[in-house]
């Protein structure tokens, strides 16, 4: 940044505020990890406290890795995850490419129609949905997550790619058009690569919601089968009891993957092969 | 090599026509130009040839062949357009041989076109780069390049200038010219620039709101202009129009190009006042407010010097004057 826009007290308030809200939003994380690595005793008496020679006790790592199936329960929630994202671009990219590319009487009201999905929450059809897998015999299946997650996703996808997509030069796209290359070329070859960083903008913010989510494996997959990571460590909360130690070091783990997934779809963000197609 | 018929071509998006009934004939190894105002539909026009719009009536045929309902690729046609559009994750060798590969064309035979090709627009050094690691003037020679290639019936250029700056430009139009020399190639070319039209055409198309205002060969164009629009649509400074009535004259409207009038400090027709020149060096452009004639933009060849608010008179070349009738139709 150059001298001329750039005052040192404001700079500072910038930096001070950023970093406020850098800490607020970090604080609960932290708070998490620190005593996933505590005693029980430890993360009773002094929360805040980071674990010393002491306190330091893996307790919680050893019976969340002793208790059975915890390494299903990341799997499963591994293939609902990346299979609920995989379709959901797949699906939102060839939504958004019609929607943008395509003259057809009503675009504009499949737009919006597609969009819809954005202001009505998805768990307002619960119960209908449920009905809907009991009677496809989907109860308690992993497909039913990815169904529903796919769903769920679908609208904001649609709706930023639309934008991302009518961006892309039409050059470029009837340049393939006279070389022969099909709309599936045209497609898959020509716009995705181009539209990288948006397919990451909406392969992030769909991603966490589903890894997240307790409310549909809890009501559609609750067998041990299907259990997801977030299901999986409820099970150390108990009316009555609860097994801090084992919940604390569940969530800790379960951060990781969505870490390394979003670690993988950011550098896509700043990468961007799009210079020099179009001037 | 190719022909091209346009046969009562209309096009309209929803209630808005583009193109209101275009017949066009271009001959085998012609080089024409569709010149004329944004949105006058020319774009348009080279779409609808090219396959990548339809028309909404009328026939496209190249070479004695209905193509109307062609897809694009089967048309024969290659086109080159005003952002090169070339395909950013493929080296300048496959972006110029990804149209045959598509189409089946061997091996050795592409890779003998491309040869070919790039020695014509010297691009050898560049052959496995991408389009991101050149320049603006190399990335439309690799889509001349990627034309030339398919060897097609007829070429289209949608305004491939355009995106280039004011010395590449002229480099660029030189090497199309001989392209077209070198292929004799049927060639389509749009711009809204007149000096390209001028310089390039065998044969100049002027478009306006969708209609054909006159054809011609471009000295046809500059000397008989069918109507106002193209008089003052052709040539640079603008040409002066006059009402006939200020002038005593029956026709609607007089038109006289600045190149054809002579300036005087003393005597001469029209009387008026210097408001502004500019210096271009080779030649002056001096704007007078006559009396009778109104503003008048003059040209003078060399150096030229009138303070603004000096009086001049200006005189018109009387074999050079051109009437329009009311309807802006040349009268003879």
């Amino acid at each position: 940044m150059s001298k001329a826009t750039v005052s040192l007290p404001r700079s500072a308030a910038a930096h001070a505020v950023l970093l406020a809200y850098t800490v607020i939003a970090l604080f609960p994380v932290f708070i998490i990890v620190i005593n996933s690595f505590k005693s029980r005793n430890a993360i009773f008496r002094t929360p805040m406290a980071p674990p010393t020679t002491e306190t330091f006790d893996l307790v919680g790592y050893r019976t969340v890795l002793a208790q059975g199936d915890f390494l299903q329960y990341f799997q499963n929630s591994f293939i609902v995850t990346v299979a609920s994202l995989f379709f959901v671009l797949l699906f939102g990219a060839m939504a958004a490419f019609a929607l943008s590319e395509y003259r057809f009487r009503g675009n504009k009201l499949m737009g919006l129609y597609l969009a819809l999905g954005i202001m009505i929450p998805i768990r307002l059809a619960t119960v209908a949905i449920l009905q809907l897998m009991v009677a496809s015999g989907l109860v308690n299946t992993l497909t039913a997550l990815i169904l529903v997650y796919t769903a769920q996703g679908l609208p904001l996808a649609v709706f930023i790619l639309t934008e991302f997509m009518s961006g892309v030069s039409d050059d470029l796209k009837n340049a393939g058009r006279i070389d022969g290359l099909s709309e599936y070329t045209i497609f898959f070859r020509l716009v995705l690569p181009l539209v990288r960083p948006a397919m990451a903008t909406v392969a992030v913010f769909t991603m966490i919601p589903i890894w997240n989510d307790l409310w549909f494996p809890l009501i559609l997959a609750p067998s041990e089968g299907t259990k997801t990571v977030t299901l999986g460590a409820q099970m150390f909360i108990g009316q009555y009891v609860t097994n801090w130690n084992a919940v604390l070091a569940a969530l800790s783990l379960a951060i990781l993957p969505v870490l390394i997934l979003y670690l993988v779809f950011s550098r896509q963000l700043i990468r961007g092969i799009t210079s020099g197609a179009v001037k | 090599m190719g022909s091209l018929n346009i046969e009562s071509v209309k096009k309209s998006f929803g209630p808005v026509d583009v193109l209101k009934g275009i017949d066009l004939d271009v001959s085998d190894g012609e080089f024409v130009v569709f010149v004329g105002p944004s949105g006058c539909g020319k774009s348009t026009l080279l779409r609808v040839i090219a396959g990548l719009e339809d028309s909404t009536s009328g026939r496209i045929v190249i070479n004695g062949e209905d193509v109307s309902s062609t897809p694009p690729a089967k048309r024969g046609i290659a086109m080159v357009f005003q952002t090169y559009a070339l395909y950013p994750h493929l080296t300048v060798k496959n972006n110029m041989g990804l149209g045959l590969k598509q189409a089946g064309t061997p091996a050795a035979e592409i890779d003998k076109r491309i040869g070919i090709a790039s020695a014509m627009l010297s691009l050898e050094p560049y052959l496995n780069r991408r389009p991101a690691e050149l320049s603006g003037g190399q990335r439309q020679r690799v889509a001349i390049g990627r034309a030339v290639v398919r060897e097609p019936k007829l070429f289209l250029f949608d305004e491939p200038l355009s995106n280039l700056d004011a010395g590449l430009r002229v480099n660029t139009r030189l090497e199309i010219a001989q392209l077209h020399r070198r292929l004799k190639a049927t060639m389509i070319y749009v711009t809204h620039d007149q000096v390209e039209a001028m310089t390039l055409a065998d044969k100049i198309v002027v478009l306006n709101a969708g209609r054909i205002e006159q054809v011609g060969a471009p000295m046809e164009l500059y000397n008989s202009p069918a109507n106002e629009f193209v008089a003052s649509f052709i040539g640079s400074p603008k040409m002066n129009l006059i009402e006939g009535a200020r002038l005593g004259e029956s026709a609607k409207t007089i038109g006289v190009r600045p190149e054809h009038l002579t300036v005087d400090p003393r005597k001469g027709a029209w009387k008026g006042t210097v408001i502004h020149t500019e210096h271009l060096g080779a030649d002056t452009n001096i704007y007078l407010d006559c009396e009778k004639a109104g503003l008048l933009t003059v040209r003078v060849f060399g150096v030229y010097d009138a303070e603004p608010g000096s009086t001049l008179f200006a005189t018109p070349d009387p074999a050079r004057i051109y009437r329009f009738g009311e309807d802006g139709r040349a009268l003879t």
